[in-house]
């Protein structure tokens, strides 16, 4: 076979021949894991993806030819800018005088007292600017498109955060701007769509397919191919095609930097457990990536039970999914056997996706991360739940993370810390809650 | 020699433009495909490209797009598709049958038991729209094991570097993607699509196929006069939405379709 790869002229050059030497590589780095949380130490779990975009077999990219070169451009950039005092100093100004960064880092001593166990710290992702994680990513990527002379930018969105974000970014930065939402999301997130438009975004809804958030991400890449000399595509999530997975993880790594760094000035040491709730899984994969090297920092992810795993109406591919392609990337899916994709459910419109970011499937087999899942059930007892003890609104989408978080603190001594990403407010989420609650406040 | 190389071996001889149609598999119904599949060769088409049916195919316009769900409402597989093409075989042993699709259905059956299958049921050559050469090796591999050809997308935005190599990469034939955007978008330019096969005309030795926008003879034949052939697939899916309820009618607009665009090509040549 290498005799034919080599006919080809990509082995050690484009890299026909790298998912081979990765997989190799991934089995070395496996090991090296397996011996590093042994004696304590792990110094590469940072370091991935490798050149081509891989996370072991997961990741690379996976899209037809015309979207190419623009990969190729947005990674030369990206490699170049990462390395920039002058874009850097940018990014850190922005996060800090536009989102309003740092966000606080909140010890729930109510939540805490109810649960019973480990102390439960909510990392305040819903008090940036826009409401949620999503600007962080954002901001990065609308610097990036002004670097790269992108006058127009494109995005998908699920829940609304993600569209308000970059509708967001793109208005101060003066670029064009088009959100594609899920037609049964419009109705879901009437709110964010007028938002949108108050932004100046051509909101365009979705009704091919299954009109479900992925489809929303086809009709993005649609229009990215057919606009991709004056286009920038922000993804939301850390999936899609390389360099997707690890420019957005790198945009949102700030979150865990502050994280461990206010956790080791208020409490001292590192926290336990992080966890955090995973659709496409940006915010945790943000606040997971600086604790990957700490091998004693349980890291769990949670995803959508939706009616309950064992029904099938869900969307956990890495609790209930089997390796696929999708979106650009290989991943974990929820598809039947014939390879076509399966429809989700969840309550929350963020996380009804039936993929997710390669990296987490990688942790997920290395088992460097745990993923559980919370039902539809769950996540809305946790939402009521902080509201009357906490007085904060979360996002349907955090609700998960934090019903997980109260049901494994009883399970754990007092002296003990779990840190929740607490992702997004729930403001969007009061027309679903008050429908649930056969309340029309219309 | 496989069927892709006699066949193009032999337009050549004939001085004839290649004319290749796309339909999907099980559009508008899962009785339909083979029929339409013998219909076309009639009308004059020298290769067949079956659209896999798929849940998310990020490629397609509207109209390609409407034919997928078409099929997927009678829940056609990547495995009813290899039967459709095994049935075709029976009656046409020449005619070139290409299955394009995205990877995740090939995955999901295996490479191995795809290759395997396919090379069995006659199909000839795979085109994967998600699959660029960097992410094909195991597949292509496998595919070249059983005799059926791995054939890669070029696009206007592809470099000349990489042109080279998805060049000898490719077996069977090129295919040029002649615009930005996806399946049946308008805006074809036909002297850019000149100066870019032109260029690729460089790099390899196999057909050019030319596709993406052409939907009647007067598109086709500019095209062919500076390509090996084009490929026609929005025009005559739209047909199938058309006439979705009348096999009779669709049939005959198919193949009409089919036949002017074969005019205009062999009228181009002479």
């Amino acid at each position: 076979m290498r005799a034919y790869l080599s006919e080809w002229g990509f082995e050690n050059d484009d890299g026909v021949g790298s998912l081979y030497t990765e997989m190799e590589s991934w089995a070395q780095q496996q090991e090296k894991f397996m011996v590093s949380k042994l004696i304590g130490t792990n110094e590469t779990l940072g370091a991935f993806p490798d050149q081509s975009g891989h996370f072991g077999t997961y990741g690379g990219r996976f899209v037809s030819e015309t979207l190419m070169a623009a990969l190729d451009e947005l990674s030369a950039a990206y490699d170049l800018l990462q390395m920039d005092p002058a874009f850097l100093a940018e990014l850190a100004s922005d996060l800090e005088h536009y989102v309003g960064r740092a966000s606080p880092l909140y010890l729930a001593e109510r939540l805490t007292a109810e649960s019973g166990g480990a102390q439960i710290w909510l990392k305040r992702e819903d008090l940036n600017h826009t409401g949620a994680h999503k600007i962080n990513n954002c901001i990065g990527q609308a610097l990036l498109a002004r670097h790269m002379g992108k006058p127009r930018i494109i995005a998908e969105t699920g829940a609304g955060q993600h569209g308000v974000a970059s509708a967001t970014v793109a208005a101060r930065c003066g670029r064009d701007r088009t959100v594609y939402m899920r037609g049964e999301d419009i109705e879901r997130q009437s709110v964010a769509v007028h938002r949108g438009k108050l932004l100046g975004a051509e909101v365009v809804p979705v009704n091919s397919g299954s009109r479900t958030l992925k489809d929303a991400l086809n009709e993005a890449m649609r229009d990215w191919v057919t606009n991709v000399d004056d286009t920038h595509y922000i993804i939301g999530t850390v999936a899609g095609p390389h360099p997707y997975p690890m420019i957005v993880r790198d945009l949102q790594s700030v979150i865990g930097r502050e994280a461990r760094a206010q956790f080791a000035e208020r409490q001292g040491g590192l926290p336990d457990v992080v966890t955090a709730c995973v659709g496409g899984g940006s915010n945790a994969m943000g606040i997971f990536h600086p604790f990957l090297e700490d091998a004693s920092v349980r890291l769990i992810g949670v995803e959508a039970a939706g009616d309950g795993l064992q029904t099938g109406r869900h969307a956990a591919p890495l609790n209930d999914g089997i390796v696929g392609v999708l979106h650009g990337n290989r991943t974990y899916l929820m598809q039947d056997n014939a390879g076509r994709i399966a429809e989700t459910h969840s309550v929350s419109a963020g996380l009804d996706y039936p993929g997710v970011g390669p990296e987490h499937a990688w942790l997920k087999d290395i088992a460097r991360a745990e993923y559980v899942a919370v039902t539809d059930a769950e996540a809305l007892e946790a939402f009521r739940q902080l509201n009357l003890l906490e007085g904060i609104l979360p996002a349907l989408e955090s609700s998960h993370a934090l019903a997980y978080a109260s049901s494994l603190a009883r399970e754990m001594r007092t002296d003990q810390h779990i840190i929740v990403n607490l992702s997004g407010r729930g403001d969007k989420d009061i027309p679903t809650m008050a429908k649930i609650d056969g309340i029309s406040i219309s | 020699m496989s069927r892709l190389a006699t066949r193009f071996t032999k337009l050549n001889g004939d001085h004839r433009k290649a004319l290749v149609a796309y339909i999907v598999a099980g559009d508008p119904m899962p009785g339909t495909t083979v029929d339409l599949m013998h219909g076309i060769v009639e009308a004059g088409v020298d290769v067949i490209e079956l659209g896999v049916p798929f849940t998310d195919p990020e490629a397609e316009g509207p109209v390609i797009q409407a034919a997928h769900e078409r099929a997927l409402r009678h829940s056609i597989s990547l495995g009813d598709t290899l039967e459709m093409v095994r049935e075709f075989r029976e009656r046409d042993a020449t005619t070139p049958v290409v299955l394009m699709g995205y990877l995740n259905p090939v995955e999901r059956m295996g490479y191995q038991s795809f290759a395997e299958a396919a090379g069995n049921v006659g199909v000839d050559g795979l085109i994967t729209v998600n699959l660029p050469p960097e992410e094909a090796g195991a597949l292509t591999v496998t595919l070249d094991d059983h005799g059926v050809d791995p054939i890669y997308l070029l696009a206007p935005t592809t470099t000349e570097l990489r042109a080279a190599k998805i060049c000898a990469a490719s077996r069977g034939f090129v295919y040029y993607v002649s615009l930005k955007g996806t399946t049946g978008a308008g805006g074809l330019d036909v002297d850019e699509v000149r100066s870019r096969v032109e260029l690729l005309k460089a790099h390899t030795e196999l057909p050019l196929m030319v596709g993406f926008g052409i939907k009647d003879g007067a598109t086709a034949a500019p095209i062919a006069a500076v390509a090996d052939g084009v490929v026609v697939g929005s025009a005559i899916v739209e047909l199938m939405r058309i006439h979705e309820q009348d096999p009779v009618a669709l049939k005959s607009a198919v193949m009409d379709c089919l036949a002017e665009i074969r005019l205009a090509l062999n009228a181009s040549v002479a």
